[in-house]
């Protein structure tokens, strides 16, 4: 009897016999048609046209690079992208309860120096009044609604990301010291006057004391500098992962501090750490963007040789669909699509370049998105978040697409749950990402999730799988100050590079910037007239 | 009666014309998994229970399991002292466990409910006393059957049998049990099955438990007793409800949105929307009056009067005084409470038939989405909605929804926006006159005291200054022209202190009203 009490523990507060697992979808970007790339053999043009511009590659870059041509009246561009939706990180889905985001959900406050993102942010209606202000005011629907995030550990849901909620004075002590630490970084200026981490990070510091710090990763330095509590450093390899899709054994410690330390924005009436936000994350920037610039794109194409020549560019791409090819003399090509996809189609390629382009680490990425017929509920603890983390997980937790919604009521909605792969070499992780069943990480994911809300199975409608694995490039130890990363940013002859590839890590704010930086080099040399939003 | 074949060391347990052994063995073996089962599904009641009611789930399961196993440990030990009589005393304690048992969910909610004080004493009482006849029973059963099965064999089959019973019902428990019957009806059920066992040993040992005719008008009430109780559970659980809510319930429904409750005591009708007091129709009057009547009797000429949340339809009875007021429009997102106050008699005779008036249009939808859909302009806005306690209902109290209620506003429109208690929450009060003056409009504060609720407070907003009536219809029960100034003006404990503004990324007025209710003074 003794037992079976012991037993009535386990069957009374959780197991129950599982429900069968929710259907779903496993997406992935288009991996065969870019194993064509690697493969050769696509058909040679049947048509050829000509085009002042190409853009390759309809993310963030390539549209902000549309955006800036269309904002300086020019309009003899063209887009061309893989995938057959545009959007690159900030992809979004929807369905009938919600539109939901693929990729990244949200925007910090932009800094000063991010011009071209506030500018952006006013043509959307976003940013009110000056966009130059030190404190412009926001749209507040588009700010996180409260509660922001909040935290599961032990079995019970608190505020904050921070895990303090059990930590003594000193771990407090060293968590205000690290704060402190941050924000003398934000204050820091190098020796040649720039802000030590700015974002745009090319405006940063070059001051090689500085840039001495991309030779260490972030978890060194943090012993180096006596930080030891587990509050430091769960917050900043959660950064790192949450940021980078990196582990921060791994992440340069001038990446790992750039995270912290290079937003320093402030809005008029919301706390500097508030976000912007929408049901489809980042995806709704991009659904505007293409509803308001309409720019002529080209999905589901693949673009296999770019050939600078004396006068123009040859752009050829593969259209699938028909299994032909069209030709495209550029004057200039905007490259916005990753470095790993110029290093194959880009021909002829220096030995530098060609290497620089093979440079790159990526991240691999799962992403989920669980609909489910009731908002997860709570009886105790922070109630129910945007930002919703799991302390002892190796994902990042979830947010809810419906947060932003003015409604009372909280019913269906969708979950979206973010897991880096960042436990093992990329190489590995992918090949782990790609050759497990949707059935085994919905399996994961369910059981991740179940802890918090043993309920969540039940609920779950549908639960959609996207295996990204070349997610997000990583700023691994000595990469983002390498002469590599520095020679990809100057592009080729007539081919700029608009991705955030360029940057060394994968930040909406960098996309944008690389990709208006190269519209108007773009502009400048045909000669079209324009003061830089830069 | 026949003398023993054959003399027992515990006296009575052989009988002159036994069944075949073979049968008793496997009948009392049978009846070892009913009572492993039962033994079990009353701790799991119990345990369920303790964090049904009091949260926790953790800490009551191992409370309930510890004092349950604890009391059974003493009922095994208090076994040694049971000498004569086995079966009999076997008898009767399944009688008792079936009883016990039976009504202990009921009494627990009951208990809950009506003496919540002495709740604990109820629940840890019924986990000790069944604990420890549970535990009285295995080592009796054991006895009983020692002479039938050698001691190996015995020890093995009685706990392989406990063991599978509380196997039995650890799995059935959380899917069927718990979640289809209920814990009450569950509680009576496992009765009925203790005492079906003792019905069961009452005829395989009616030798031996003479006087029969007593022992089964005793099995027969019990069973009479717990079958009545299984059919009315429903019974039982409303009347748990009721003593949560002081008076009768004459009306209880549980919709898609909130549990809507009406109370009536004597002449006294309540409304409660999850337990918590929307009104008491001794005072709603004066809510009422306070809410409507300083703003719409200031609008002669008002036609277009829109009304958010107020399902119960008393603003709108206080709106239709108005004859020239053309069409209401009523938002409330919960349909079935805007049919209940428009077809139930007694709430008809309360808001005099207002859901029913043709000048009243009802739309059931959320007020926030339905006002940013709206383009209609309306002289007259009231906003009556539940306080903002979680951050849903802050939401409704923000900037954002502000400005919107702005856009709907005519030319030379007012709107009036029930604000909490000025008192019990001071700083939530002015947090929404401060939010409102954020919003651009301009908020003009006033009071009333609706002693169901305590001192009430209300802000007009309008686009140019407000100048209140100064005159109200005779009909009024509470409001004169005498009053006005009252309302206006604020006692030095309610006056204006500097808040923040709230808004959907702080959402500050719920952290205030948090704390403020938190000490404010319980009724």
């Amino acid at each position: 009897m003794a037992a079976g009490a012991a037993a009535l523990l386990a069957s009374a507060c959780g197991g129950r016999a599982a429900p069968p697992l929710p259907p779903g979808a496993l997406l992935a970007p288009r991996h065969e048609l870019g194993h064509r790339l690697r493969d050769g053999g696509l058909p040679r043009a049947t048509e050829h046209r000509r085009r002042a511009v190409v853009i390759v590659g309809a993310g963030i870059g390539g549209l902000s690079a549309a955006w800036r041509f269309r904002k300086a009246g020019f309009d003899d561009f063209e887009l061309i992208e893989l995938e057959t939706t545009a959007g690159g990180n900030s992809r979004a889905g929807e369905n009938a309860v919600s539109a939901f985001p693929w990729g990244a959900h949200y925007l910090p406050l932009p800094t000063r120096e991010s011009r071209a993102v506030r500018l952006l942010l006013a043509d959307l209606g976003v940013l009110k009044g000056d966009p130059d202000a030190a404190a412009p005011r926001y749209e507040e629907r588009y700010l996180c609604f409260s509660p922001h995030e909040r935290l599961y550990r032990d079995g019970a849901w608190h505020d904050g990301l921070v895990p303090l909620a059990r930590a003594g004075a000193a771990e407090r002590d060293e968590w205000r010291r690290f704060q402190d630490r941050m924000d003398g970084f934000k204050r820091l200026r190098g020796a040649d006057g720039r802000r030590a981490f700015a974002i745009p990070m090319a405006q940063s510091s070059r001051d090689p004391q500085l840039l001495a710090l991309d030779a260490v990763t972030m978890r060194d330095w943090l012993v180096a500098a006596g930080f030891t509590s587990d509050a430091v450093h769960w917050s900043v390899h959660y950064a790192c992962r949450d940021d980078y899709g990196c582990d921060y054994r791994h992440v340069s410690a001038w990446a790992g501090i750039h995270y912290f330390a290079s937003r320093d924005a402030h809005a008029q009436d919301a706390d500097p750490e508030t976000v912007l936000t929408w049901p489809a994350g980042n995806g709704w920037i991009v659904q505007r963007m293409l509803e308001r610039w309409a720019p002529p794109l080209t999905a589901g194409a693949l673009v296999h040789r770019v050939e600078p020549r004396p006068r123009d560019v040859l752009v050829e791409a593969y259209l699938p669909g028909e299994d032909r090819s069209v030709a495209i003399a550029a004057q200039h090509v905007v490259w916005a699509a990753p470095a790993a996809f110029a290093a194959r189609a880009l021909r002829p390629v220096d030995a530098e370049l060609g290497a620089a382009l093979r440079a790159f680490d990526y991240a691999p990425w799962l992403v989920a998105n669980l609909t489910v017929d009731e908002s997860p509920r709570d009886r105790h603890g922070a109630p129910l978040s945007w930002d919703n983390v799991l302390y002892d997980s190796p994902a990042l937790g979830y947010v809810v697409a419906t947060h932003q919604d003015l409604a009372s009521r909280r019913g269906a909605t969708v979950l979206t749950y973010y897991w880096p792969l960042c436990d093992e070499a990329p190489a590995d992780a992918r090949r782990r990402l790609l050759s497990t069943p949707r059935e085994a990480w919905a399996e994961r994911i369910l059981a991740d999730l179940g802890r918090p809300h043993p309920e969540i199975r039940e609920t779950v409608r549908t639960l959609d799988v996207f295996a990204n694995g070349h997610a997000m490039a990583c700023p691994r130890p000595g990469f983002v100050w390498s002469a590599a990363r520095g020679r990809v940013e100057r592009g080729a002859a007539r081919v700029h590079f608009a991705h955030s590839d360029a940057s060394g890590f994968s930040l909406f704010e960098e996309a944008q910037y690389r990709g208006v930086a190269a519209a108007e080099r773009v502009l400048a040399s045909l000669g079209v007239r324009g003061e830089s939003i830069l | 009666m026949l003398s023993p074949r054959r003399v027992d060391p515990d006296g009575d347990l052989a009988s002159p014309e036994p069944p075949s052994p073979g049968a008793l063995s496997r009948a009392l073996l049978a009846s070892v998994f009913v009572i492993a089962a039962c033994g079990l599904v009353y701790e799991l009641i119990a345990g369920a229970a303790a964090s049904y009611l009091l949260g926790d789930s953790v800490t009551q399961f191992s409370l309930v399991i510890g004092t349950y196993l604890a009391a059974m440990g003493v009922g095994s030990f208090l076994s040694r002292f049971v000498r004569a009589g086995l079966v009999a005393r076997f008898f009767e304690i399944e009688l008792a466990i079936a009883v016990l048992g039976g009504v202990s969910a009921a009494t627990i909610f009951l208990a809950f409910a009506h003496v919540p004080a002495s709740f604990k004493f109820v629940l840890f009482g019924f986990v000790t006393l069944v604990g420890v006849l549970v535990g009285l029973e295995i080592p009796l059963v054991m006895r009983i059957l020692r002479d039938r099965l050698g001691f190996r064999e015995l020890v093995a089959n009685v706990l392989s049998f406990d063991y599978l019973g509380a196997l039995a019902v650890s799995v059935a428990f959380p899917l069927v049990l718990a979640p289809h019957l209920g814990l009450i009806r569950t509680a009576f059920l496992f009765g009925l099955m203790n005492a079906l066992v003792a019905a069961w040993a009452l005829y395989l040992f009616r030798a031996q438990l003479a006087p029969l005719s007593w022992r089964a008008a005793q099995v027969g009430t019990v069973i009479a007793l717990l079958a009545a109780g299984l059919a009315g559970a429903d019974r039982l659980t409303r009347l748990a409800e009721e003593g949560l809510y002081a008076d009768q319930i004459v009306y209880a429904r549980s919709t898609k949105y909130q549990r809507i409750v009406v109370t009536k005591w004597r002449e006294d009708v309540r409304l409660f929307l999850n337990g918590n007091l929307q009104f008491s129709s001794r005072d709603e009057y004066r809510y009422h009056e306070a809410l409507v009547h300083p703003g719409l009797a200031a609008l002669p000429g008002a036609r277009r009067v829109l009304v958010l949340g107020g399902g119960d339809g008393l603003a709108v009875r206080e709106v239709l005084r108005y004859p020239d007021v053309e069409s209401v429009t009523l938002v409330d997102l919960d349909p079935e409470m805007t049919q209940l106050f428009a077809t139930a008699p007694l709430l008809r005779t309360l808001n005099r038939d207002a859901l029913l008036s043709p000048k009243v249009k009802v739309v059931n939808a959320d007020a926030f989405k339905w006002l940013e859909a709206s383009g209609e302009y309306f002289d007259f806005i009231v906003v009556d909605f539940p306080d903002p306690s979680n951050y849903s209902l802050g939401k409704l109290y923000t900037t954002s929804f502000y400005q919107l209620l702005e856009r709907r506003l005519a030319a030379r429109g007012l709107a009036v926006i029930q604000s909490t208690s000025p008192l019990y929450a001071r700083k939530s009060f002015w947090c929404v006159v401060t939010t409102i003056e954020a919003a651009g409009l301009k908020a003009t504060p006033y009071h009333a005291l609706v002693p169901s609720f305590g001192e009430w407070g209300y802000v007009i907003a309008s686009r140019a200054p407000y100048v209140p009536p100064g005159r109200y219809g005779p009909e009024l029960k509470f409001l004169t022209a005498e009053i006005e100034p009252a309302l206006f003006s604020f006692p030095k404990d309610m006056a204006r202190v500097p808040a923040e503004v709230n808004r959907l990324n702080n959402q500050v007025l719920v952290q205030y009203y948090e704390q403020e209710w938190k000490r404010a003074p319980v009724e």
